[in-house]
C-alpha cells in the first residue's frame, strides 16, 4: 500500500511535468504574443503565489511581504542584466554608483542572486519577527514592503529613482517563465510533503502542541519564509526581464493584495489551489475586457464601460467568497480529491 | 530518581502559583499529582516542559538541570506531554499527527527534502512503519488516514498519547487524560497506560481528579493546594488524609 501511493505520487509529478512541458511547447508554437504575454505572466504569478502561500497559508503566517521581495528580485536582476551602455545614459536624476555601472550577469545567475538577496533579507527579518507570535508579522511586513519602495525611489545612484531601469533585455519567454514555474511547484510541494512541511502544518494547526513535540517552530517559520522570499526574488527578477522596464510604482502595495486574493481565493494552504486562484484572477481579468467595450444587450447597444470588468470580476470573487469560504480548493490538493474520488467510486 | 523536583517557586506578578515544592518520581513509576482546581498541577508540567521558567529552584531531569531550556530541547531529552484539552493538529491526518512525533528523529535535511534525495525516502519509510506500529498499538492503524478531528472524544485521547510516545520519552507527562471519558472509557485507558508503561519503558506522571482512576493506577501520589505540598504517599492513604480532605471539602473544625 505505502509504496503503491509512492509510485502514484511519482506518476503524477511525472505527467504533471510532462503536461506542463507539452502545453508550453504547444502555447508557443500556436498561440499569438499577445495569449503567450498573458500566459507569461500567469506563470510568473505561479510562482508568486504557490510560494507566498507557503508562509501564509501552509505556515499560517500572515505577512504582507511579497511586494518587497519581488522588487528586490526585479531590481536586481535588472541591473544585472542591462548592459552598462544602456543603463549609462538612463541615469538622469544622479550620477549612479560606478558599480551600477560595471555589474552584470547572465540571466540564470541573476535570478538566482535576485532570489539569495530576498532569502538573504527574509533571513535576518525573521530573527525579530517570529520571537513573537501573532500578527507581528503582518505589520513587520508592510512595512517592510513600504520601506523597499521609498528605497527605490530615493536611492537613486543605484535604482535611478522613480524613472526606474529601462532597456532591460527581454530574456523571459515562456520557456523560462513555465519552466521555472513548474521547478517552484515541484519544489514547495516536496517541501510541504516533507518533515518541514509537516511541521509548518503543525505550527499553522497549534503552534504549542508543535512545540510540545520537539518541533523547533522558529525554523520552520523561518525556513518557510526564506524559500517564500526566495521564489519572490526570481519571480521578480522574471517579471523584469519580461516588462523590460520597471519603476518603484510596479510594486505597491497593490502587488501583495493582488496575491492574496489569488490565494485566498484558490484556498489558503493548498498549492493546487494557488494556481487555481492565479489562473481565475489573471485569465479572468484578461477574459473579461470584452465587458469594458460597447456591446450589444439584448438588443440594447451599450457604450464602452472601462471598469465595468473589475465590476464584474469583484462581484464574481464576493460569490465565491460567500459560498466557497475557504476558497475553491479548501486545504485540499489535487491528490486528495483524486483520493476522494476512488472512495466515492467503491 | 529520573526527575526531582527541587525546591521550585513559581510567582506570576504577585501571585505564588507554586511555592517551594520538591518531588522526585522514581523510574517506571505512574506518579500522580493531584489538588482541587487552582492547585497548580498544569503550571508544575509547564515549568517541567520548559514552557514556564521557575522564577526559583530546579528541575533534574536524569541528573541534569533542564529548567531554562527551551520546551523542543526538553522533549528531545525525553520528556513528552499531552494537554488537558486536546490539542491536536486539526487539518491532518492521524498518521501526520504521529508523524509530527518524529520530526526530530527523521535525519534529512531541508536540501535533502526538495531533491528527494535518498536518505530522505529511507528516512520517511522508516519513520512511517514506525508510527504505523504505534497506530497499531493503540489497535488505531485502520484510522491512520482520516482526520484526527473527525474521531471520536476517546480516539482523539489516544491520538494523542501517541502522538506524544513517538517523540520516544523516557517520562510522559499526562494532563487530565480521562477527563471528559465515561467509565469504561476510562477503565480502558487505565490499561492502556499500566501496559505502555511497560512496553515503551515509561515513567508516568500524571493530572487527575478521577480518585477512583488515581486509585486504581497510581504507585504514589501528590496533593497540592494553593501551590504547597501538603501530602506525599500511597494514594490510598491521600483520602484518608484530614489535610487532603480539607483542601477538598473545606475545614469543618474550624467553621
Amino acid at each position: 500500500m505505502n509504496t503503491l501511493m509512492l509510485k502514484k505520487e511519482q506518476w503524477l509529478k511525472i505527467s504533471f511535468v510532462a503536461i506542463t512541458v507539452w502545453f508550453i511547447w504547444f502555447s508557443n508554437s500556436h498561440f499569438d504574443e499577445y495569449t503567450i504575454r498573458i500566459l507569461n505572466n500567469i506563470a510568473i504569478f505561479i510562482i508568486l503565489a504557490v510560494s507566498y502561500n507557503l508562509i501564509n497559508g501552509v505556515t499560517g503566517q500572515f505577512s504582507l511581504e511579497p511586494n518587497g521581495f519581488v522588487a528586490i528580485g526585479a531590481y536586481v536582476a535588472a541591473l544585472l542584466l542591462t548592459s552598462p551602455e544602456a543603463k549609462q545614459y538612463q541615469y538622469a536624476i544622479v550620477d549612479p554608483y560606478p558599480f551600477v555601472l560595471t555589474l552584470h550577469a547572465n540571466f540564470v545567475v541573476a535570478l538566482l542572486l535576485g532570489g539569495a538577496f530576498a532569502a538573504t533579507l527574509a533571513a535576518c527579518l525573521s530573527f525579530p519577527v517570529f520571537r513573537v507570535r501573532g500578527d507581528y508579522l503582518a505589520i513587520v511586513t508592510l512595512g517592510f514592503g513600504f520601506i523597499i519602495k521609498i528605497l527605490a525611489i530615493n536611492v537613486p545612484e543605484v535604482t535611478n529613482g522613480s524613472l526606474g531601469i529601462n532597456d532591460i533585455p527581454e530574456f523571459s519567454n515562456l520557456y523560462w517563465t513555465g519552466g521555472i514555474a513548474m521547478i517552484a511547484v515541484i519544489v514547495v510541494l516536496n517541501i510541504i510533503n516533507s518533515k518541514f512541511g509537516r511541521a509548518m502544518k503543525a505550527v499553522r494547526d497549534d503552534e504549542d502542541a508543535a512545540t510540545a513535540m520537539g518541533v523547533n517552530t522558529f525554523k520552520a517559520k523561518t525556513l518557510a519564509f526564506c524559500t517564500s522570499a526566495f521564489f519572490e526574488g526570481v519571480g521578480g527578477g522574471l517579471l523584469a526581464a519580461l516588462l523590460t522596464s520597471i519603476s518603484p510604482d510596479l510594486f505597491d502595495f497593490f502587488f501583495t493584495f493582488q496575491l492574496l486574493i489569488i490565494i485566498v481565493l484558490g484556498g489558503l494552504g493548498s498549492t493546487t489551489g494557488a494556481i487555481i486562484g492565479t489562473v481565475l484572477v489573471m485569465g479572468g481579468s484578461e477574459w473579461m475586457r470584452f465587458l469594458d467595450e460597447p456591446m450589444n444587450l439584448l438588443g440594447y447597444e451599450t457604450t464602452a464601460m472601462p471598469g465595468m470588468r473589475m465590476v464584474v470580476f469583484s462581484l464574481g470573487l464576493i460569490l465565491i467568497m460567500l459560498f466557497a469560504r475557504e476558497g475553491v480548493m479548501g486545504k485540499r490538493e489535487l491528490t486528495d480529491l483524486l483520493k476522494w474520488r476512488r472512495k466515492g467510486g467503491k | 530518581m529520573i526527575l526531582k523536583i527541587d525546591n521550585v517557586t513559581k510567582n506570576f506578578g504577585g501571585v505564588t502559583a507554586i511555592k517551594e515544592t520538591s518531588f522526585s518520581v522514581a523510574p517506571k513509576e505512574i506518579f500522580g499529582l493531584i489538588g482541587p482546581n487552582g492547585a497548580g498541577k498544569t503550571t508544575m508540567f509547564n515549568i517541567i516542559t520548559g514552557n514556564y521558567v521557575p522564577t526559583s529552584g530546579e528541575v533534574i531531569f536524569r541528573n541534569e538541570a533542564i529548567s531554562g531550556l527551551k520546551p523542543h530541547h526538553i522533549v528531545r531529552k525525553g520528556i513528552a506531554r499531552t494537554f488537558q484539552n486536546i490539542r491536536l493538529f486539526s487539518s491532518m491526518s492521524v498518521l501526520d499527527n504521529i508523524l509530527i512525533g518524529f520530526d526530530f528523529q527523521a535525519r534529512y535535511g531541508f536540501l535533502e527534502s526538495i531533491v528527494r534525495f535518498p536518505r530522505f525516502i529511507t528516512e520517511e519509510r522508516r519513520i512511517k512503519a514506525r508510527a504505523m506500529e504505534i497506530l497499531d498499538y493503540f489497535g488505531m492503524s485502520a484510522l491512520a488516514h482520516e482526520k484526527a478531528v473527525d474521531l471520536s472524544y476517546g480516539q482523539q485521547r489516544k491520538v494523542e498519547i501517541a502522538r506524544a510516545l513517538a517523540t520516544n520519552p523516557d517520562l510522559l507527562l499526562l494532563d487530565e487524560p480521562a477527563a471528559g471519558m465515561n467509565p469504561s472509557e476510562t477503565e480502558e485507558l487505565g490499561e492502556i497506560i499500566k501496559k505502555a508503561r511497560v512496553d515503551f519503558d515509561l515513567t508516568v506522571l500524571l493530572i487527575e481528579h478521577d480518585m477512583k482512576f488515581v486509585n486504581q493506577l497510581c504507585d504514589k501520589v501528590l496533593v497540592l493546594d494553593y501551590g504547597k505540598t501538603i501530602f506525599e504517599g500511597k494514594p490510598a492513604d491521600a483520602i484518608q488524609d484530614p489535610e487532603v480532605i480539607a483542601a477538598y471539602l473545606g475545614d469543618f473544625h474550624n467553621d
